[in-house]
């Protein structure tokens, strides 16, 4: 594809309100993301993954997902966010600016890995999937709730099997042993 | 909206992702970085089910299932790296070399 057609394909592309938004989202995600890998303070990088997870709510909601949005929502930042601090504070993790012993020296071989893995990704689904358009499709939280009990429910109750082995698995790890 | 634009940008965050998991040494941090893929993964799921137009949610529902198996992930992971830092007062996944031969 030429200079030209791509250019025209761009500005086609970005004529659409819906585009506009995705790339705001996507980069207030992708710098989040990266101040989550790059930060020197810990507590900073936990609250840059709630900006990103957050940004990957707005784009459910974009999708037509909102139940898997606003449960996002409820446990990523309300819970799991609030564990890594938790977390933080009682391993005592260097919180100030101390970026030597946060990250190891050699930063080029992973940032090599990473590209690596960019590019193979990105290349293979724009080649499969090239610019097929998804249909705007909102979908009723019932039916959802519906199929969870219905069509998956083996899966759901293997997966609050699940939560409550690592529920109790957690404390037994994590208590001191009585003397 | 195309499915592309979705999957380069959860390939972009999975790869970020990777990235912070080589490169963090504290296992809290290593951790995050672990949860910023499964967020990537999560995009992947739900573009595709929107994409498919699958009558059964399955995008959804799966992105349901790994959002849960990611909060005990993060339960059980913290818990563990409380016990290390007990034990051995340090975090910091390079100098767990206790069951190095």
């Amino acid at each position: 594809m030429d200079i030209g057609a791509w250019w025209e394909w761009t500005t086609d592309w970005l004529s659409d309100a819906q585009n506009v938004l995705f790339v705001v989202i996507a980069l207030v995600m992708v710098f989040a993301a990266l101040r989550v890998v790059t930060s020197p303070n810990v507590v900073h990088a936990t609250l840059m993954l709630v900006l990103a997870l957050g940004g990957s709510a707005a784009l459910f909601l974009m999708l037509g997902a909102e139940f898997v949005a606003w449960a996002l929502v409820l446990v990523y930042i309300g819970a799991v966010v609030v564990l890594f601090l938790f977390g933080i504070m009682i391993t005592r993790a260097p919180t100030g600016r101390d970026p030597v012993s946060l990250d190891h020296k050699r930063r080029w071989p992973a940032a090599l890995v990473a590209l690596t893995t960019f590019v193979t990704l990105a290349s293979v689904s724009v080649a499969a999937f090239e610019d097929r358009v998804i249909e705007n499709t909102v979908s009723r939280t019932g039916d959802l709730g519906d199929l969870l009990f219905s069509r998956f429910v083996m899966p759901f109750e293997a997966v609050s099997f699940v939560l409550l082995a690592a529920l109790i698995g957690g404390i037994v790890i994590a208590r001191k042993d009585p003397e | 909206m195309t499915v592309s634009q979705f999957l380069v940008l959860g390939a972009l965050l999975f790869s970020i992702g990777i990235y912070g998991v080589l490169v963090r040494r504290n296992a809290v941090l290593v951790l995050l970085s672990v949860e910023l893929m499964l967020a990537a993964v999560n995009i992947n799921l739900v573009a595709f089910g929107a994409f498919l137009q699958d009558s059964l949610l399955s995008g959804q529902a799966f992105a349901l299932f790994v959002i849960t198996i990611a909060a005990a992930e993060v339960g059980i992971g913290l818990a563990i790296i409380v016990l290390i830092f007990r034990n051995r007062s340090s975090a910091n996944v390079d100098e767990l070399d206790l069951m190095r031969w």
